[in-house]
């Protein structure tokens, strides 16, 4: 079971009390302060995508992040409901002019574990941090 | 924290000071003060980041968007950023070849000024 888990529409301004949520987590946690911007910074990435994409294919449905500390590692789960369709058609929720930069990308050169898999009909991605000192 | 936007011209180029967050909530008011900007015929530009407390790749593809439209007029947009937190994901995902990264914002008049 989770320590932690939300579920927001998918709007952008939730996406930064996501981050939030999860760097407090993260802290009580015990991850380490130096890896408490890598957290805010994935974390906000992977609910970034999963916002778009259900804008575009079922803006009434939540997004789903889970957030787990075993007392060795960090793992945190963004889970979305739209098809697995990338990328998400220009003009949905970006101008086709803005050059997009692959979230997936930066999120894998900031957590030390990636994983992505099919979750009903969307994505789950999980990412994981270790956790240097024993939680609070 | 929200975005705060200001700009003001020295030395004929246009520097944009942006404070706050840079996210997916956020990054339309910067693309939009960008594009009305290179509207107004600014087409170099100087993007003071100093104050920026997070930027995501949102943020990043606004700032490429940018770069994209002051080039198409032989412009240029130019970053003033000493954050370790913040150059890290321009280092992530190789954008520091792409812009020009600064210490200050006099540096980076300077250095637009001398390639003219």
């Amino acid at each position: 079971m989770a320590t932690v888990e939300v579920a927001f529409t998918p709007l952008p301004a939730h996406v930064r009390t996501a981050r939030l949520i999860a760097t407090a987590v993260a802290r009580r946690s015990g991850v380490d302060e130096s890896v408490l911007d890598e957290v805010r910074l994935a974390v906000g990435e992977a609910c970034s995508r999963a916002v778009e994409a259900h804008r575009v294919h079922c803006p009434q449905q939540p997004i789903r992040v889970a957030l787990t500390g075993d007392g060795e590692r960090f793992e945190v789960v963004v889970t979305d409901a739209a098809p697995a369709v990338e990328p998400v058609p220009a003009g949905a929720a970006r101008p086709a002019s803005d050059t997009v930069i692959d979230g997936l990308a930066v999120i894998a050169g900031l957590a030390d574990d990636v994983r992505i898999g099919a979750a009903g009909p969307g994505t789950s991605i999980s990412m994981s941090w270790k956790q240097r000192v024993p939680p609070a | 924290m929200d975005l705060k936007l200001g700009h003001y011209e020295k030395d004929g180029i246009e520097v944009v000071d942006v404070e706050g967050e840079i996210d997916v909530y956020t990054a339309p008011r910067l693309r939009e003060l960008l594009i009305d900007l290179v509207n107004k015929k600014n087409y170099q530009l100087v993007v003071n980041m100093e104050k920026v407390e997070f930027l995501d790749s949102t943020g990043l593809g606004v700032l490429v968007g940018g770069l994209k439209r002051v080039r198409a007029h032989d412009g240029s947009l130019d970053l003033v950023c000493t954050q370790e937190r913040i150059l890290k994901i321009f280092r992530i995902t190789g954008l520091t070849k792409v812009f020009g990264i600064h210490n200050s914002v006099d540096e980076a008049i300077a250095e637009r000024k001398a390639d003219r």
